[in-house]
């Protein structure tokens, strides 16, 4: 038998995509001597690595780069900090006590306690499988990420003529990419009666190569013994059900899913940590403190983030959160639960505690126009802004200020018609 | 065309498998033919895994005698050939009073049968049992099992093989001659002549018998659809659940079944097909099995589901014992030499061995074969990291340090177990080969991670992009490099 080593590190986090690495580099600028990164793949920077198109950057670091060089610019700053980082890694268990075990092929097992830890893990994609569509399972059926992998870190091609499923942003990106690679991207169908992707992804990615995106269409059924040799297509009516008529057979011999990306928290369930249905994710404070003491987590972990720079701005504030905890923890009771519009699929941070200025990411659950977007503190406005239109696919985040939190019995983000607000607003 | 062999087994599925390993326990030769590009490719791979102790089927048919004898020969073949087993126990719940009477017949059926243990428990005993579930009584079975379908077939080819067996993989069947004192059986790879012929070609038993002249039955594919639930939903049930079976469509009728690995499957629904290779799910059908595990499980409100499937029962067009739709087990007086094993359907997978051994002790005996001194009953299966404790994974890593790297996230399996599954005995390459030795992409995200590693393994050991595929040489993955 081999006994397992034990270390002691003040900060470890989990995972070294952008979130894990801007989470360490925070930690340690904010005086976290021992700061570790965790990373189950060979390299750092997750899959920014495989995101080779541009339009990274733009918001955090006013710069338009690529995700690889995006990645290059925090992995510069994790070398130069001198954070640990444990590639080929991962982390098959952890407690409420902030017991990590490892496994990897160069140290065995190992039994890391943390002072604080920060839970980065990214997310999944929704599968084809998760998605019950009817028909055979030949090969050819990929989600748009692993397709994205291949060609992108492989130069290995997927297929010849494709269908892609959903409008997701990967899925945009990944029509791009095969039309440029030479495939026939044949279109995009999408569910809803708008896309799942970026605004900008859509014009840049489909409307620039002239492939179309069907709009409340889906999939109903796969064809193929060995390899996929076709899919029907099917209009869907309000609720998303597909019509009886109006379906079409499409010859192909590749179908990516882009229908969606899944937080990947089976670790933070071991560790018993609190899970927001509708996020998927865990329920975090504005330092991205979950409801296990220690525990931080941030990135596509807690909710799926359009944009890597979002990503990068809160995994900065709970990397100097867990610095600050692994020095000197602490307990805070007061804890304001943000209640929500109709309008409002969920919103991140749940939970508010007065302890800093902060910046709520809200999504809609449907496009809305012409709209008031406000937080109420008890029966008072205290702040509201005009916009011009609200769609699921681009979060919104909502500046709330520390006093706003302090003293307050409920806190709430409400979303009104630019009509029925404006005696209030004036 | 010089060697004759004296056996020749037509259908590598799990019933084939025993065979071939029950014979290599003499000194005979024996070939092993398989259309498919690897072993488990019909019905043996997709089944509910389940080890039936035996009340389900009726008292003097073969189903009954080959699955009481075949649960009780598991336990020993399983330990022998390492493969992963758990006997969970099994309930068979009433929703309502009438249904009573059928836990009765159930009951007395399984005690003629020879099963013991059976008790009848009342709701408060169910519900102390299995807190989720529905019901007014329960049948409750100790003896029922469940056993991991694919590594039980895998090991009893591999260890056949090891025993000196011939296995050939991608060999599809297409014609065979009656000689004298032997058979020639015609495949695409060429011709084999072996004494006997054992026919155990599941869905395509009745093609195989009618090159011999036989067609006194027609094997009626009936697909059953499966969900298969997150690791998650482990915590749902700890042990088999089933409705009382359905009176009509000579099935089970759709259950919850815990798999070793710890996810559930649900189903399978029964529907009478005509193409014995259409495996497709279908929407109609998945939406029925959840309606119907849902009354069962209610707490089953929004599943964690990772995939679905389906597998088709090689079910017998008529039935051939007293109304059941009993195994053909017969050696063939009209073409000696020629041995059916047709419609081997549920209880199948529990009954392969023992069909296995008594087929074996006959052939023996024809043959005049002498033991196989150098006989090897045991085979070592690829190493399953995650279920070590952790002292002897730690060791284990020392001794071999691609068994730290976990390839699969979602399963936990290591680099270590991904590449001896690449280097199985058999030969094969095919991602499916990969998935049904290794459960690396059988998790939640169903190879999104390890996918594109394994694919990387693959093309380290030499094999071409374009050769590369998910399942026998025409489901290509890829289509060549990028520009």
């Amino acid at each position: 038998m081999t006994a397992i080593k034990t270390e002691h590190i003040d900060v470890l986090v989990i995972g070294g995509g952008p979130a894990g690495m801007a989470a360490a580099i925070a930690a340690r600028l904010a005086g976290a001597r021992h700061v570790a990164i965790v990373e189950r793949g060979g390299y750092l920077g997750g899959i920014l690595n495989q995101c080779i198109h541009n339009g990274f950057g733009l918001e955090l670091l006013k710069k338009d780069l690529t995700g690889p060089e995006y990645a290059q610019h925090y992995i510069d700053q994790v070398k130069r900090l001198k954070i640990t980082v444990m590639l080929n890694t991962m982390a098959i268990d952890i407690t409420k006590d902030r017991e990590v075990t490892l496994s990897n092929s160069k140290d065995g097992l190992i039994r890391i306690k943390a002072g604080a830890i920060v839970l980065a893990m990214g997310c999944r994609e929704r599968t084809a499988g998760m998605l019950s569509i009817s028909g055979t399972r030949p090969a050819g059926i990929y989600t748009a990420g692993v397709a994205q992998t291949l060609i992108n870190l492989k130069n290995l091609m997927v297929g010849k003529r494709v269908v892609i499923l959903g409008s997701g942003d990967i899925g945009l990106i990944m029509a791009r990419r095969l039309t440029l690679e030479g495939a026939k991207v044949i279109s995009v169908v999408e569910k809803s009666p708008y896309p799942g992707g970026l605004l900008r992804n859509v014009t840049q990615c489909l409307e620039d190569f002239d492939i179309p995106l069907i709009l409340s269409h889906t999939i109903i059924e796969v064809e193929g013994r060995d390899r996929l040799e076709s899919v029907t297509l099917a209009r869907v009516d309000r609720h998303g059900n597909p019509l009886k008529s109006r379906r079409k057979k499409i010859k192909c011999d590749t179908l990516l899913i882009s229908a969606g990306l899944i937080p990947e928290n089976e670790l933070s369930k071991k560790a018993g940590v609190r899970i927001d249905k509708k996020t998927g994710g865990p329920i975090v404070d504005e330092e991205y403190h979950t409801s296990v003491p220690g525990i931080f987590a941030c990135g596509n972990v807690v909710s799926v983030h359009d944009i890597v720079d979002w990503a990068s701005m809160d995994a900065e504030i709970a990397g100097a959160s867990a610095s600050l905890y692994s020095s000197k923890p602490w307990h805070r009771h007061h804890a304001l639960e943000i209640e929500l519009d109709n309008e409002i699929s969920y919103c991140v941070p749940q939970i508010l505690r007065g302890s800093r200025d902060t910046e709520v990411s809200i999504r809609v659950k449907r496009p809305i126009e012409k709209v008031f977007v406000g937080v109420r503190r008890d029966t008072m406005l205290s702040r509201s802004a005009y916009h011009e239109i609200l769609i699921p696919s681009e979060a919104l985040r909502v500046p709330i200020k520390a006093g706003a939190v302090e003293g307050a019995e409920n806190l709430s983000i409400f979303i009104e018609k630019s009509s029925s607000i404006k005696r209030e607003h004036k | 065309m010089d060697k004759c062999y004296d056996v020749i087994i037509i259908g590598a599925g799990v019933v084939g498998s025993a065979v071939a390993r029950e014979m290599s326990r003499y000194k005979g030769s024996v070939l092993l033919l398989e259309k498919e590009h690897d072993v488990a490719c019909g019905a043996s791979g997709a089944n509910s895994g389940v080890i039936h102790a035996g009340f389900n089927v009726p008292t003097g048919s073969l189903k009954a005698r080959f699955n009481v004898k075949g649960a009780k020969l598991l336990r020993t073949i399983a330990e022998e050939l390492d493969v992963p087993m758990k006997f969970t126990g099994k309930l068979v719940v009433a929703l309502k009073g009438p249904e009573l009477a059928q836990l009765k017949h159930l009951k007395a059926q399984g005690e003629a049968n020879g099963v013991r243990g059976l008790k009848i428990i009342s709701k408060d005993e169910l519900r102390r049992l299995e807190p989720n579930i529905e019901g007014i009584a329960a049948l409750h079975s100790p003896n029922s099992g469940i056993i991991c379908p694919f590594t039980l077939n895998i090991a009893l080819a591999e260890n056949a093989l090891s025993n000196g067996v011939d296995i050939r993989l991608n060999t599809e069947v297409t014609r065979i001659s009656k000689r004298e004192d032997h058979f020639r059986v015609f495949t695409k790879k060429g011709t084999f002549r072996g004494r006997y012929v054992i026919n155990s070609a599941g869905l395509m038993a009745d093609k195989i018998a009618a090159m011999v002249g036989l067609k006194y039955f027609r094997v009626q594919p009936c697909r059953g659809e499966y969900f298969v639930l997150d690791r998650a939903s482990s915590g749902l049930l700890k042990r088999m659940v089933y409705p009382v079976p359905p009176v009509r469509g000579n099935v089970l009728g759709v259950h919850l079944t815990p798999t070793i690995d710890g996810n559930i499957l649900i189903g399978p629904s029964a529907e009478l097909i005509h193409d014995k290779y259409d495996t497709r799910t279908t929407g109609p059908g998945l939406g029925r099995l959840l309606k119907e595990a849902k009354l069962l499980l209610p707490a089953l409100k929004s599943p964690e589901i990772i995939t679905s499937f389906s597998g088709i029962r090689p079910k017998l067009a008529r039935p051939t014992y007293r109304g059941c739709y009993d195994f053909i087990v017969k050696d063939e007086p009209q073409v000696r030499g020629f041995i059916n094993l047709a419609g081997i359907e549920s209880p199948g997978l529990t009954a392969a061995v023992a069909i296995a051994r008594e087929i074996a002790l006959s052939l023996k005996k024809k043959l005049a074969l002498k033991k196989n001194g150098s006989f090897k009953y045991r085979r070592e299966g690829i190493v399953r990291v995650r279920e070590l404790p952790l002292e002897e994974r730690a060791s284990l890593i020392r001794k071999r340090k691609e068994y730290g790297e976990l390839l699969c996230r979602c399963e936990e399996i290591s680099k270590a177990e991904i590449i001896d599954a690449l280097n199985n005995p058999l030969g094969v390459r095919s991602m499916r080969g990969i998935k049904i030795r290794t459960r690396a992409m059988m998790g939640r995200c169903q190879g999104g991670f390890c996918g594109p590693n394994i694919i990387d393994l693959l093309q380290r050991k030499g094999i071409d992009p374009d050769e590369i595929n998910l399942r026998g040489k025409n489901s290509c993955m890829l289509t060549g490099k990028t520009k």
